[in-house]
C-alpha cells in the first residue's frame, strides 16, 4: 500500500494505481476526455491535470498516466490547475467547437468564451478510437500517421482496411464526432449504408456475431429478413 | 517489385520492433521509395500491423511513399533563407515546374521539396539540386537551374576541371597499346577494348581522360550489368586482382604508359576507378 496526500487528506491505495484512479476511488471529480476504463491511459488531452509536489518544485502532470508515489502531495483544485484546465478546454473548443462532449465540458467548467481561431476540425487526436480498435476490437485497422501539424488518424494509404470489420467502435467512442457520416462520399465512409444500401460487412461472414456498435444498421435488417 | 527482394531485405535485419526502420531504409534504398505492396509484405512477414508500419513510414521525412523524380530540387525555407526570399523562390519553382512542393512532375523528371535550413544560411536563399548547391538564388536563376539539372549536373566540365588529365594505357599481358588514335572521345584518342556480356562481344571505347566517364559502345547494355573486358590484340582478359569497393564487381586493370596501373570497375554505371602510379595512390 502506498500513502499519498490528496488535498490535505492522507489516503492509502494499492501500488501501481494511477493518481486518477486514486482520485476517482475517493470521489474527487476529475474531468477526462482521452481516458476510458478498459483502454490503456494515453495522456493526450491533459484535461485530468493535477498539481503535485510543493512550493517552487510543484508541477502539473496528467493524473491518468502518473502512478502514485509514497508521500506524494496532490492538489486537484489549486488555482493553477483550474486555470490550466480552463485553458485546455478553451483550446479544445477552438479546434472542435461542434463537439457536444467538449461543449458540455466547457459549460461545466465555466468556459464562456473562446479567444482562438476556430478550426472546425473533426479530430482532437485523443487516440481513443485507435486504442479501441486495437485493444477492444482486436483489429488495428486505424492508427496515427504523419506528424506534427499533419498528424492524422486513418487507415493505411487512406483506403478501406482489410482488417476493419466495420464494428463502428471508433465512432462510438469518439468524443469529437457524433457518428461521423460521410454518405455523400460512400467509398470513404465506414459503412456507407444509407447511400448504397449494401453495407460491406454483409459479405464478411466470419463477423456474424461479433460485437458491433452500428445501431440502427441496414446490414442487420437485411440479414434478419 | 518482387516478393523475394523484400524477403531478402527482411532477412538481413532483425524482425524485432527496432528493426523496422532499417527494413524500411533497405526497401527505400532499393526502390527509391516505399511501394505500397512492399509495406504489405513487411507487415505479413514481420507480423506487425500495417497501421504501425504506415505510421512509422509517414512519421519520418526521409521515407517516401511515392516514387521520386530523377532530379531532386530542395528549396530552403529555413529562417535565414526565408527572410532572404526563399518562399518566392519556392513559388517560382512551383510555377515553372507546375507542381507543388513535395510533388513530382508527371514526367518523373523533377521532385520539388521544401526543407528547413541546409546549413549554408549566409549564402541564402539556397537551392540544392542533386547534391549541388546554388547560392544567392533569385527568381531569374530558377530557369537556369532547372535547365542545368535537366542536362545533368554530374557531367564533368572536361575543359576546365583540373582533376582531369589524359592517360595512355596498354594491355598488362601483351603490352600492346590500347589507344585508338582514329576515334576521338573528348577530343583525345580513345581507349579501345573488347567487352563481352553473356554471348555478345563488341568493342567499347573509353575516354582516356582520367575522370571522364564518356564511352562509346557497339552494343548497349543495361545499367548495372557486369561485363568482361578483353585486350583486342592478345584476347587476354583484363582482370584485376581486387573487387570494386563500391559494388563488389571485379575491377579491370590496365597498364599506364610511364609506369603504374589503372583500375576501373566492370559494372556499367559504376564510376569507381583507381589510378596507381608506381605505388602512389590517387
Ligand atoms: S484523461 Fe488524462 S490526459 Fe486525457
Ligand atoms: S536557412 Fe537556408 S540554409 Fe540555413
Amino acid at each position: 500500500m502506498i500513502t499519498l496526500n490528496i488535498n490535505g487528506a492522507n489516503v492509502s491505495v494499492e501500488k501501481g494505481t494511477t493518481i486518477l484512479e486514486a482520485l476517482r476511488f475517493i470521489g474527487f471529480p476529475i474531468p477526462t476526455l482521452c481516458f476510458v476504463e478498459g483502454l490503456t491511459p494515453y495522456g493526450a488531452c491533459r484535461l485530468c491535470v493535477v498539481e503535485i509536489g510543493e512550493g517552487s518544485s510543484s508541477k502539473l502532470v496528467s493524473s491518468c498516466t502518473y502512478p502514485v508515489e509514497e508521500g506524494l502531495k496532490v492538489r486537484t483544485a489549486s488555482k493553477r490547475v483550474i486555470k490550466t484546465r480552463k485553458m485546455i478546454i478553451e483550446l479544445l473548443l477552438a479546434s472542435c467547437p461542434q463537439s457536444k462532449t467538449i461543449q458540455d465540458l466547457a459549460s461545466q467548467y465555466g468556459v464562456h468564451q473562446q479567444r482562438f481561431k476556430q478550426e472546425y476540425e473533426d479530430c482532437i487526436l485523443c487516440g481513443l478510437c485507435v486504442r479501441m480498435c486495437e485493444e477492444q476490437m482486436m483489429a488495428k485497422a486505424i492508427g496515427f500517421y504523419g506528424r506534427g501539424e499533419n498528424r492524422k488518424i486513418g487507415t493505411p494509404f487512406g483506403i478501406p482496411s482489410e482488417v476493419c470489420r466495420l464494428c463502428g467502435g471508433c465512432m462510438y467512442i469518439c468524443p469529437a464526432c457524433q457518428l461521423r457520416c460521410t454518405f455523400n462520399q460512400p467509398e470513404k465512409a465506414i459503412c456507407g449504408a444509407c447511400a448504397n444500401l449494401s453495407p460491406p460487412c454483409l459479405d464478411k461472414e466470419q463477423f456474424d456475431d461479433m460485437m458491433c456498435y452500428m445501431d440502427p444498421c441496414v446490414a442487420c435488417e437485411i440479414k434478419k429478413d | 517489385m518482387k516478393t523475394e527482394d523484400i524477403e531478402a531485405i527482411l532477412e538481413k535485419y532483425s524482425i524485432s520492433r527496432g528493426g523496422l526502420i532499417s527494413i524500411l531504409q533497405g526497401i527505400q534504398s532499393k526502390y527509391g521509395y516505399l511501394p505500397e505492396k512492399s509495406l504489405n509484405i513487411v507487415s505479413e512477414k514481420t507480423g506487425r500491423s500495417l497501421v504501425d508500419i504506415y505510421g512509422v513510414a509517414t512519421f519520418y521525412k526521409s521515407f517516401r511513399l511515392k516514387p521520386r523524380g530523377k532530379h531532386l530540387i530542395s528549396v530552403c525555407l529555413g529562417t535565414a533563407c526565408h527572410v532572404r526570399g526563399g518562399p518566392v523562390i519556392a513559388e517560382e519553382f512551383e510555377r515553372q515546374l507546375e507542381i507543388k512542393a513535395g510533388e513530382t512532375t508527371p514526367d518523373k523528371e523533377f521532385t520539388l521539396q521544401a526543407v528547413n535550413c541546409l546549413g549554408a544560411c549566409a549564402l541564402g536563399p539556397i537551392v540544392v539540386v542533386d547534391g549541388h548547391y546554388f547560392s544567392n538564388v533569385n527568381t531569374t536563376k530558377v530557369k537556369q537551374i532547372i535547365n542545368k539539372a535537366r542536362e545533368g549536373l554530374d557531367k564533368v566540365e572536361i575543359k576546365t576541371d583540373e582533376r582531369i588529365f589524359p592517360v595512355e594505357v596498354s594491355c598488362p599481358r601483351c603490352n600492346h597499346t590500347l589507344m585508338d588514335p582514329f576515334n576521338l572521345i573528348d577530343g583525345y584518342p580513345s581507349i579501345r577494348v573488347t567487352t563481352s556480356f553473356g554471348r555478345k562481344h563488341g568493342w567499347l571505347r573509353l575516354s582516356c581522360l582520367y575522370g571522364s566517364y564518356n564511352t562509346e559502345v557497339e552494343y548497349e547494355i543495361s545499367e548495372d550489368t557486369v561485363r568482361n573486358f578483353f585486350c583486342p590484340h592478345c584476347h587476354a582478359e583484363l582482370i584485376g586482382v581486387t573487387n570494386c569497393p563500391n559494388c563488389d564487381a571485379p575491377m579491370v586493370s590496365m597498364i599506364v604508359r610511364g609506369g603504374g596501373m589503372i583500375q576501373i570497375c566492370s559494372r556499367r554505371g559504376c564510376k569507381e576507378h583507381k589510378l596507381d602510379l608506381n605505388g602512389i595512390n590517387f
